[in-house]
């Protein structure tokens, strides 16, 4: 059980007061936890003895589901509606793992203009990732800026296949639609624009005192618990651990553009505290505007559904495949059976397995800062609870 | 290491009780082991200097029919980059086996998943509960034989 460091407290007259822990509810209806999440805090005065996360509020059965389909395409919308904001992210990697059951070679130029999607959606979702956590810690103003830019993303994603968060753009073999005409022009332009805004973001909010007093040195992760805990994404880099799937575990066609592998250094506190994780997302913005304009630059002719199957049957067997989400290493374990639909699905959703290792970080802190801790996850419930 | 010698090294460490070896013809080569000896193996693919299993990537309940439950483990190394996958089958009847959470702490959260939605039971699980249903819910839903309640709390399902 934690120590405090708090001394018995006397009245004047000598008498002691009472110290005993308290049960705190936070959520599941509470603006900082990014959802329907419940935590439950033992409390010591202000500082936070345990934490007991509870999950399950947006439970929707994702794996029944996926059995219950007459086939593997009619999966791929329900990938989309795990994680809302970074939706892209997870269809491809479902598609993935579909395409490599089946031994799939897709089309280079559905390889560039996925890669490009990817990347957009990563820069959208982190735009949501640092906005809401500036909310979390009291900045408001660069939530509506960073909203005003992802807007631009989702006005890209919109031309090219109509929808604005659920895409269900990825297809087995290829994607839904070719890039509309334009789409290259404006998404140059969308690159252009966007790298100066990211010093705007860093002169607001970054390295602004009041924030980095409130996340540096804040629920530190050293990078053993980190791996331990399985940890992955912008958490586990944000501890200084280098590796990111993209470039460690390649899939795709990511080794060959020219970018680096953000990694959090300490330099506002301690290596992996708030501060690091959250600093490490904004990096990775300008990171995927560079492989996006690499992508673009190279970007060849094709058909872009000349390799999507008529039919989809893999043999049976069964595989892991894992890529690198907004928020870490999704991964999905698909059984086949031989069928149309599959027999099995497990997904192995970043923020499920982030959101484990809270209790660890949280213990010691304030109650103020499990919010700040909470929001550096950066969770999306929908798939934590899947 | 190549998962082929992966595997030479488990048999020669734990040689009957490693059940099955498939590294040929898969997309994910994979080794089967007794179950009861799943957290000793566990420990050895994660503290053997040539292993060094240090991530545990997934953990899965799978229920394979014919009176079996699975729980399949995908490990990566940091360290070596390699992968390799442990499954374990337990009878429906008595799905007990070994938690690994002590060695990968990650495996506390998938533990309880499966545990929720296959009703897999994990001996020296530190707090194994429900995690994604109610704590009172009846049944566990992934398993194929699975029937849809029709009321929960006087609530009809579905609605």
């Amino acid at each position: 059980m934690f120590e405090t460091d708090i001394p018995k407290f006397k009245t004047s007259t000598g008498r002691s007061l009472r110290n005993e822990e308290m049960i705190i509810n936070m959520g599941p209806q509470h603006p900082s936890t990014h959802g329907v999440l419940r935590l439950e805090l033992v409390v010591d005065g202000e500082i936070v003895i345990e934490v007991i996360p509870h999950i399950g509020y947006l439970h929707r059965c994702f794996e029944k589901h996926c059995e219950a389909m007459t086939n593997y395409q009619q999966v791929i919308p329900y990938c989309d509606r795990m994680d809302y904001v970074a939706a892209m992210n997870m269809e491809y990697s479902y598609v993935l793992g579909v395409e490599r059951l089946l031994g799939i070679q897709v089309p280079e130029r559905v390889e560039h203009i996925r890669v490009i999607m990817l990347e957009l959606q990563r820069i959208a979702s982190h735009l949501i990732a640092l906005g809401t956590y500036g909310l979390d810690v009291g900045a408001f103003t660069p939530f509506l800026f960073m909203f005003r830019d992802r807007e631009r993303i989702l006005d890209l994603f919109e031309t090219t296949c109509g929808a604005r968060l659920l895409y269900n753009y990825i297809w087995v073999g290829g994607v839904s639609h070719d890039l509309p005409p334009g789409f290259i022009d404006k998404a140059k332009a969308f690159c252009k624009y966007f790298r100066p805004k990211i010093k705007e973001y860093n002169d607001l909010l970054s390295f602004n005192d009041i924030f980095i007093k409130r996340t540096a040195n804040v629920g530190v992760l050293p990078a053993d618990v980190a791996i331990a805990y399985g940890s992955s994404g912008p958490m586990l880099r944000g501890s200084g651990v280098n590796w990111d799937l993209r470039r460690d575990d390649p899939y795709s066609i990511y080794n060959r553009f020219q970018w680096e592998v953000e990694v959090g250094k300490g330099e506002m506190g301690t290596v992996g505290d708030c501060w690091d994780r959250y600093m490490v997302r904004m990096r990775e913005m300008e990171q995927s505007a560079n492989i996006i304009e690499q992508a673009l630059e190279q970007m060849p002719e094709g058909d872009v559904q000349a390799a999507v199957p008529k039919r989809i049957r893999p043999n049976t067997g069964d595989l892991y495949v894992r890529t690198e989400s907004a928020r870490g290493e999704i991964g999905f374990y698909i059984v086949s059976d031989g069928s149309a639909s599959p027999y099995r699905v497990k997904a192995r959703s970043p923020s499920f397995v982030n959101l484990s290792v809270l209790p660890e970080i949280c213990r010691g802190a304030m109650i103020a800062d499990v919010v700040a801790i909470a929001g550096s996850t950066d969770i999306v419930l929908g798939e934590v609870d899947r | 290491m190549t998962p082929q010698q992966i595997s030479e090294k488990l048999k020669a460490q734990f040689s009957d009780r490693i059940r099955e070896v498939k590294t040929e013809g898969v997309p994910d080569p994979s080794v089967k082991v007794a179950p009861e000896a799943i957290g000793e193996i566990a420990k050895f693919l994660r503290d053997d200097a040539d292993l060094r299993f240090d991530y545990l990537m997934c953990l899965s309940g799978v229920d394979l029919g014919k009176n079996l439950l699975g729980v399949v483990y995908n490990l990566s190394s940091m360290t070596h980059r390699h992968k390799i996958t442990v499954k374990v089958e337990v009878p429906v009847e008595n799905p007990v086996m070994p938690s690994v959470s002590s060695v990968w702490p990650t495996a506390n959260w998938h533990e309880r998943e499966a545990f929720d939605l296959f009703g897999i039971r994990f001996t020296g699980h530190p707090d194994l509960r429900r995690i994604l249903l109610p704590d009172d819910w009846d049944g566990h839903p992934l398993r194929k034989d699975y029937k849809v309640p029709e009321f929960y709390r006087g609530m009809k399902v579905p609605y």
